[in-house]
Formats: structure tokens, C-alpha cells, sequence
């Protein structure tokens, strides 16, 4: 049985210009110890994803629907305040992208660590103390016991990252939804954050959501990859399959995108062109369909369901297997 | 042979951080750009690369005169403009423009972008009112936006569109040098791939020179033709794009080029990263020696501990003391 299951979610926003669908329809499970890395550019509902499992979507004027929202035997959707609150931070926790604003400037680094411990295991301060202590030093952050005193302005952005990972993996989560971990951070911290959560998934069994536009982030870390665009799944395949043979044309775009560090590196990138789409006033039928080269008649015609095209594939285009033969053409 | 377009002796910029006096404060001195050289001739693209802190964008505004140098020269074709006045730099402002990082915030909100492309010609007293609409209308066009937007404000471009605006802006009074600093970082891949591409074509169509400071060596690879790495506010190598991606011989350059995750999933799961210690020190107290010592994995192989007693000059390639790298 899947950890994380979540059928035809919904996340709607109701705004002065009109009502914006930030996810519209998107299904997927999450097994343990899987990494489901999930890319898209800017305002495709990644985050928006995220926040609603949280049940961190504001409402008004958010509105978060869906045909089932599962977390192992519970409904996420049917919890009280309460019963979520026990759930969040606890057995699913967040790891957001700017640690900087997520962060309470106020507070020791210490009695934030601690205070999730406090609010969900009620243990003692001083054991709490320990164990912070530990998970500082699990997460690579050297003389822990005296970053516990320190405020988050004392830290440099690497170990304000660290501490986030810290809080978001003190209570051992399941389930962890990481938000841009390391966008924000320079390549070589980058690499010692993303070496540190591939080691306690290994430990721990966390399953991972990892939202990033970063492909190569993407490629290294995940299992399985689900593509969004315009609060939709464009595309939702294995990783390795996914970037051998991607087979939606927005996926493809973004592949083509990715300037490389090795082969031609002098032939102009691939661009897709235009910009994305304003999801208060969506095209009709394919929402990708304006910057497709690959767009018939049909796609403004009818909007793509995801087909299923076995093997753990599934894309949302009309034209997928016209896409699979002319693979090659233009990489 | 001829002066190169740009020529950087020996640039310092240190700024002194801390109040004195004032709850008995001391001051010390943030060495942010400590001793930068380089050339940069007429069409060319260097790239500056370096992890934040480094003093690559303190080093790009000390060149077109935002910060005064602490000591050090800039030189714009084999003439001296760091220590001109004001009103003397002028004309050379008017050769050397720079592209910002935020789209968002390098654009006034206030000002339509009509006025936003004429103003630089309006303080430079080029062309007549009438011909500068003209002038920005062209300039629109060759960024690839519509000059019929010409009466919109910023807010009702995407980002993308914004940095094509700030591009023309820069683009205005015909500069032979644009400073591009992180042009790109900002932006959605997507997006990023479209002004990249386009940075290359106006390049070609204007024989432009870029100093392209970017932190995705990626991107860096892609459009520059060399390379300068700097850690600490020194350039630890400099070499041919080829050479630096494919040979590189500081071990920093090794340990960076290793972090930067490649989009393909054989290629990254298999691989050995470098992966660095530690963080980067604080340039108001930076590492005796070679800056790079306390996280460098290979200094064991230099003899007498010269890493963390004498500083490597940067010799035909790197600033390295083992042997054969430099």
C-alpha cells in the first residue's frame, strides 16, 4: 500500500480576477522510501501541491478539494485542526526553500528544534535538548550544543538549510516534502545537503516529494518524476525513462532548455517559446498548446486526460506517439 | 598589438565593516575583492564564476565605477578610467552598461518603458526627443518584444519579458561591454534558454563584449569563451572554457564543477562527487595562506605546509601550489 496517495486533487483560488485552479486534477502515490521529484516552472502548482497535503493552503481564498487525499490508513482531508496538527511536522514534515523567512528570528535555533519535540513526542526539555543536539550533528553542523544557543541570523545560509533539514527530520518523518531544499544555496553546499538527505532516506525510510526546477537535481535524487504545467501532470514516468524518452512536448522543451556541462555545449539551447500561461485565463484544450511545435488541430479542440501508456508512464498529450517516434531528431 | 577592450590590475575593494567607537566597536576590514587581474578584448565573453561571497559582483561594480577601488586599475582600451572623476568617466559609462539579476527590482515600477529606454539617451544627450522613441521602439525589437508595448509598465511583463527590457535598456547607448550579472539566475529554465540565446545573438550582431558573472557553470559553459574562478576575492584559475570545464587544475574548480548536478540520471547517480567540507570562511578574517586550504582535499601532497604559509600567485593557469597545476 502506497504511504501517500492522492486522487484528483483540486486547489482553487478565488481572486479579484477571476478564479485561479493552481492544481487541477492531479493523482499520484508515493510508496516508502521513493523519491517523486516534481518539476515545472514557476506557478505550474508544485509548491501549491505541497502546501495543500500540508493543509497549509489559507482559506479564504483557497479551496482544496479531492476525490481522496490519503496519508497510510487516514484521510488527510478529514482531519480536525487538531488531528492534523499531530500529523504535520510529525509523520509528514516540510522542508521549505528559504530558510531565512522560515526561520523565526526570535527564537534560538535550539528552542525551535526543541519545541517540535516538545509539542509532538512531550518529552522532557532536557531530553529534547539532546536529541536537537543530535539531529544538529546528523546534519553535518559541527560544535552542535553550541549552535543551540545561537539565533538564525548567526549562520550562514548553508547551515540555516541544515537546521531546516534538522527540524523537518527530528521526528523521523514518513513522509518529506521538500520544497527548492537547495535552491537557494551555493553548487558545493548543494551537494553536501542533497548527499546528507539521500543518506537518512537510506537510514530513516523517508519518502521524499522533491519539488525543484533544477533537471540535474532532479535526475540524481529521484525515483520516479512528476512534470507540471499549468496545475496539471504534463507528463509522470521513471526517471530514468523520463529523461531517456520524455514523451510530452513540454517536457521535452525543458530538457532542451538545460544548458550541459559536457557534449555541444555551442549550439544555441533549445528554447520553448513564450512564456506560461496566466492561469486565470487558460487557452482552451491543451493548456501548452501556444508554445507547442508539436500542436494539431485537436489540441485546441479537447483538454488531454493523462494516458496511460504502460510501464509506469503516463503522459497528457494528444500527439505521444507521434512524439516517441521523432525521438532523437532533435536532441 | 592593440590594448585589450578592458584591462584589470590588481583590483582591491575592501570596505570597512563595524562602527567605531559605538558600544565600543571595532572596525575590520571585509577584503571583498583582493587582488583581481584580467583582460577582456573586443567581442569576447569572460566568465566570472564563483560561490556566493566570492566578490564576483562587488568586483563587476567596482569596474564600472558604483564602487570606488581601494586600490588597483581599470583600464578601457589601454586608457586608465578608475581614478577619472565623474564627469571625465562619462563617455566610458556610456561604453561599459550592466544587466542585473532581479528583473524585478532593476526596472523602476513607476516609469513606462518608454521612458525606462529613453532615459539613457536623455542623459547622454543622443538624439532628438522624436528619434529616441524611435531609438527604444528599435531597441524592443531586437530584444524580441513587441514595440508596440512601448507605453506598458513593468508590472505587465513576465519576468522573462523584464529581462529583455532591462537588456535593450543596456543596449541603448550602444555599449562595446555589457556587464551581465547573473542575468539569467532568476528566470525559469525555459525562459533562462531563451535569453541566453539571445544574449548570443546580439552579441554577434553587435560585437559585443560580455563579463557574464553567473554562479550555474552550466549556463557558464554554454556562452563564455574563458573563464575566471574566484574564491575569497581572488581568481583562483583562469584558463580557455575547454581547458577549465575538461582540465581543470585548482582544486577548487575540481570541487565545483563535480557539485553541479548533470541533468541525466546514469550520469549522476553513478558519478563521484568531490564533496567540500565545511562552509566558506568570512573574508573579514580569510585563511592564511592559500584561501582555499582549510577545504581543500588535496593540500596533503604539497610539501612543508606551504598551502597555509605562503600564498600561490596565479600562475599561466591557477593559483595552486601543487605541482604542475599552476
Amino acid at each position: 500500500m502506497p504511504i501517500l496517495d492522492v486522487q484528483n486533487l483540486r486547489v482553487r483560488f478565488e481572486t479579484h480576477h477571476g478564479v485561479v485552479r493552481a492544481v487541477d486534477g492531479v493523482s499520484f502515490s508515493l510508496e516508502e522510501g521513493e523519491t517523486l521529484g516534481l518539476v515545472g516552472e514557476s506557478g505550474s502548482g508544485k509548491s501549491v501541491t505541497n502546501l495543500a497535503l500540508m493543509g497549509l493552503i489559507p482559506s479564504p481564498p483557497g479551496v482544496v478539494e479531492a476525490d481522496a487525499m490519503r496519508f497510510e490508513d487516514r484521510d488527510l482531508l478529514g482531519l480536525s485542526d487538531a488531528e492534523l496538527r499531530s500529523v504535520r511536522g510529525n509523520e509528514i514534515s516540510m522542508i521549505f526553500q528559504d530558510p531565512m523567512t522560515s526561520l523565526n528570528p526570535l527564537l534560538t535555533v535550539g528552542r525551535q528544534l526543541t519545541e517540535v519535540l516538545e509539542v509532538h513526542e512531550r518529552v522532557s526539555r532536557r531530553e529534547a535538548r539532546r536529541r536537537a543536539a543530535a539531529g544538529l550533528g546528523d546534519v553535518g553542523i559541527p560544535e552542535p550544543e553550541r549552535r543551540l544557543d545561537q539565533y538564525p541570523h548567526e549562520l550562514s545560509g548553508g547551515m540555516r538549510q541544515r537546521v531546516m533539514i534538522a527540524m523537518g527530520l527530528l521526528c523521523r518523518p514518513r513522509v518529506l516534502l521538500a520544497d527548492e531544499p537547495t535552491t537557494a544555496l551555493d553548487v558545493t553546499i548543494q551537494a553536501q545537503i542533497l548527499e546528507l538527505m539521500q543518506k537518512l532516506q537510506h537510514e530513516y525510510g523517508t519518502a521524499i516529494i522533491l519539488v525543484t526546477h533544477d533537471l540535474g537535481v532532479v535526475a540524481g535524487m529521484s525515483d520516479r518524476v512528476n512534470v507540471m504545467y499549468a496545475g496539471r501532470l504534463a507528463e509522470t514516468a521513471g526517471a530514468i525513462e523520463l529523461f531517456d524518452d520524455p514523451r510530452h512536448p513540454y517536457t521535452r522543451g525543458l530538457l532542451g532548455s538545460v544548458p550541459r556541462l559536457s557534449g555541444d555545449t555551442d549550439a544555441d539551447l533549445d528554447s520553448i517559446m513564450g512564456s506560461p500561461p496566466d492561469l486565470a485565463d487558460l487557452p482552451a484544450g491543451c493548456a501548452f498548446r501556444p508554445r507547442c511545435t508539436f500542436e494539431t488541430e485537436r489540441c485546441a479542440a479537447e483538454t488531454p486526460p493523462l494516458f496511460d501508456l504502460g510501464g509506469g508512464r503516463s503522459s497528457a498529450c494528444l500527439e505521444r506517439d507521434a512524439l516517441g517516434q521523432h525521438q532523437g531528431g532533435a536532441q | 598589438m592593440s590594448a585589450p577592450l578592458l584591462e584589470v590590475r590588481d583590483l582591491h575593494k575592501h570596505f570597512e565593516v563595524g562602527s567605531p567607537g559605538l558600544f565600543g566597536g571595532q572596525q575590520e576590514t571585509l577584503r571583498a575583492v583582493d587582488g583581481v587581474s584580467f583582460e577582456l578584448a573586443r567581442g569576447e565573453t569572460l566568465g566570472l564564476v564563483g560561490e556566493s561571497g566570492c566578490g564576483k559582483s562587488t568586483c563587476a561594480r567596482t569596474l564600472v565605477g558604483l564602487y570606488p577601488p581601494t586600490s588597483g586599475q581599470v583600464m578601457y582600451e589601454g586608457e586608465e578610467i578608475s581614478s577619472l572623476s565623474h564627469r571625465d568617466r562619462a563617455p566610458f559609462r556610456r561604453k561599459i552598461q550592466m544587466i542585473f539579476q532581479d528583473p524585478y527590482a532593476s526596472l523602476d515600477p513607476r516609469q513606462t518603458v518608454s521612458s525606462i529606454l529613453t532615459e539613457p539617451l536623455r542623459i547622454h544627450r543622443l538624439a532628438r526627443p522624436r528619434q529616441r522613441r524611435l531609438r527604444a521602439m528599435q531597441l524592443l525589437d531586437a530584444v524580441g518584444l513587441n514595440p508596440r508595448h512601448i507605453h506598458r509598465f513593468p508590472h505587465e511583463f513576465s519576468g522573462g519579458q523584464r529581462q529583455r527590457i532591462g537588456i535593450a535598456r543596456a543596449l541603448a547607448l550602444e555599449p562595446d561591454l555589457i556587464i551581465c550579472d547573473e542575468p539569467v539566475s532568476a528566470l525559469d529554465v525555459s525562459i533562462q534558454a531563451q535569453v541566453v540565446n539571445l544574449l548570443g545573438e546580439l552579441q554577434e550582431r553587435f560585437d559585443l563584449a560580455y563579463l557574464f558573472i553567473a554562479h550555474d557553470l552550466a549556463v557558464v559553459r554554454h556562452i563564455c569563451d574563458r573563464v575566471a574562478v574566484m574564491y575569497l576575492g581572488k581568481v583562483v584559475e583562469l584558463a580557455e572554457r575547454d581547458a577549465l570545464f575538461d582540465d581543470p587544475r585548482h582544486p577548487y574548480t575540481r570541487a565545483l564543477l563535480s557539485a553541479v548536478p548533470h541533468p541525466d540520471p546514469r550520469i549522476e547517480r553513478g558519478r563521484e562527487r568531490i564533496v567540500l567540507e565545511g562552509d566558506v570562511p568570512s573574508p573579514l578574517d580569510p585563511p592564511t595562506g592559500c584561501r582555499f586550504h582549510p577545504r581543500c582535499v588535496e593540500r596533503g601532497e604539497v610539501p612543508d605546509n606551504r598551502c597555509v604559509t605562503v600564498a600561490p600567485e596565479l600562475g599561466s593557469r591557477s593559483a595552486c601550489h601543487l605541482p604542475g597545476q599552476a
